[in-house]
């Protein structure tokens, strides 16, 4: 087997989701190689030098790569796939918008979303929003996978030192054109990799409330997440949201305060080690999954929460 | 413009799916099927797009069994003028018509139809694979705006604000292009009477697809489907300070 991990980063350092999808990777076994793809990104390689069990970093840098568009990104791949048996990207957005493209190219039919690997080409993969677990074999002779990360432990970032060896990218497709980026700016670890999450629902009432759940995350040093109820309503922005239709979450910690636990947002978080509910609805579902309970008004208990940790 | 817009039956959002007892599928008999709440969007962002005055005409395509006519209406019911259902027997949530077939399909359509705009859910909700948009556009050569939670269109050019992880970017897209579409770009509309009645009359062509040249082979066989590992309920604890007494000599996670 030799594999072949799309690295995601932006340009400046790799992120963890990477080092997750090489967990996978370690699970099928075999020569396991990354591609870095984007713009004055050498130090990424470096770092992805150094990342334990890797066999050689591809670079391929260049300006049109900066934004690292799908359109860009794919022909790369399908370059470089001939000599790989597997090809594994993080099922982040970035994965998520890359790989089918680079797969549809290929003739190849993608594997989304696995979370666990049986054989080098039987997976587990959540379906239904994870009402079920379908095993699935695949027949293609190059297997294109995305991984979520919360499914495989991530590999050491350091004790690697593959060799770098430079792509020679060839002309832009210039298909789209970067406008801007408005990213969340945040003091706050990143929610897909945070140790502890701190999530607020609709019980929380307000914008101005979620102010309680942003002062025991940070008295915790923990990421903020929230249900899709309390994103509809308009309390935080869209990237906050923990579930099926945002972001799956697995920390070692999740508080969940306010949330009643609808399945959609069940699906984003239930394999976090502990999970803490505070509702004052004694029969609100969230209570079934939860390893400890408070039947209790979240505007006492949250403040008191946070003054005694 | 032409817009088109393929759309997918699929178990409704609200039903909570049972596995078949032999886990070879999901139990599909007398659930009941809406359209993809994703490819909702799509069509109410299509109808949105028309009733700007920016386009002319929108073309929706299912894949499905004779039943898909009832997505297709319930599309024209929001507003759509047309509709194609490609008919197959296949099982279309897992293991028969997969998204490189589907994105096959849509390719061999739109070599007929041109349409200058294909808007569709990033994802179907039976079988989460968010793949389908982005193989299409892979197969026409055309611009992705994958998960787009805004979308404008000023003659040929396409702005499309994309939900990535940690916030959103801006992109401008070369036309024709594939957009797909993420929660917030819209509020579908709930259909009214008259407009459900006026659906009815609206043209449908049912093909097959060896009309297009196609069978749906599979390629990622389902060995088994389970249910998940159900988490096991734990303790309610008496207040605040139980609360903490217990993650820091308990569960040690604090």
């Amino acid at each position: 087997m030799s594999i072949l991990i799309l690295a995601e980063h932006d340009n400046v350092s790799i992120k963890t989701t990477t080092l997750n999808t090489i967990g996978a990777a370690v699970k099928i076994g075999g020569d396991i190689d990354i591609v870095v793809i984007g713009s004055n990104c050498g130090v990424v390689a470096e770092a992805a030098s150094k990342i334990s069990n890797v066999n050689k970093v591809i670079l391929a840098d260049a300006e049109h790569l900066k934004h690292q568009t799908a359109e860009e990104i794919a022909p790369i791949i399908v370059d470089l796939a001939k000599s790989y048996s597997h090809i594994l990207a993080p099922a982040t957005t970035f994965g998520k918008n890359a790989l089918p493209r680079a797969a549809a190219l290929l003739d190849m039919q993608q594997i989304s979303d696995i979370i666990s690997v049986e054989s080098v080409d039987t997976f587990k993969r959540p379906v239904y929003a994870g009402n079920a677990i379908a095993t699935v074999q695949s027949s293609d002779s190059i297997k294109l996978i995305t991984v979520r990360s919360t499914g495989f432990d991530a590999v050491d970032a350091t004790g690697g030192s593959a060799e770098i060896e430079n792509y020679s990218v060839g002309a832009a497709v210039n298909l789209s054109k970067f406008i801007k980026q408005e990213f969340t700016k945040s003091e706050r670890p990143e929610l897909s990799s945070a140790k502890i999450v701190v999530s607020g629902g609709r019980g929380v009432g307000s914008k101005e409330n979620f102010d309680l759940i942003e002062k025991l995350a940070d008295k915790l040093g923990a990421a903020i997440g929230a249900s899709r109820a309390a994103v509809d309503a308009g309390y935080v922005p869209n990237d906050y949201q923990v579930g099926q239709t945002g972001k799956i979450v697995a920390p070692d910690l999740y508080i969940a305060i306010g949330i009643s636990g609808a399945i959609q947002h069940l699906a984003g978080m239930k394999d976090s080690k502990v999970i803490v509910a505070i509702n004052k609805d004694e029969d609100a579902p969230i209570f079934s999954i939860a390893d400890y309970g408070l039947v209790a008004d979240l505007f006492d208990a949250v403040p008191e929460l946070e003054e005694k940790l | 413009m032409k817009i088109l817009v393929p759309i997918k039956r699929v178990v409704d959002y609200n039903v909570k799916v049972r596995v078949k007892s032999d886990g070879s599928a999901i139990e599909l008999a007398n659930v009941k099927m809406s359209i993809n709440p994703f490819d909702e969007i799509a069509v109410e962002e299509a109808v949105r797009l028309k009733e700007s005055g920016k386009v002319s005409e929108i073309v929706v395509v299912t894949i499905a069994s004779e039943k898909g006519q009832e997505q297709i209406r319930t599309a024209m019911a929001i507003g759509a003028d047309r509709g194609i259902l490609v008919k197959t027997d296949a099982a279309i949530d897992l293991g028969g018509v997969e998204p490189l077939s589907v994105a096959k399909t849509l390719k061999a359509l739109i070599d007929k139809e041109n349409p200058d705009l294909v808007i569709m859910g990033k994802q179907a909700i039976d079988d989460d694979s968010n793949q389908t948009g982005q193989m299409l556009a892979a197969l026409l050569g055309w611009a992705q705006g994958t998960f787009a939670s805004k979308l404008d269109i000023d003659g040929d050019k396409i702005t499309v604000t994309r939900e990535v992880d940690g916030g959103l970017e801006t992109l401008e897209l070369c036309s024709p292009a594939i957009i797909t579409t993420d929660l917030r770009l819209n509020e579908p509309r709930y259909a009214k009477l008259p407009d459900i009645m006026k659906a009815k009359k609206k043209p449908l062509e049912i093909i097959e697809p060896s009309d297009l040249g196609l069978d749906y082979s599979v390629r990622m066989k389902i060995v088994n489907i389970a249910e998940p590992q159900p988490r096991k309920g734990g303790i309610k604890v008496d207040n605040v300070d139980d609360l903490i007494d217990k993650l820091k000599n308990e569960a040690r996670v604090i």
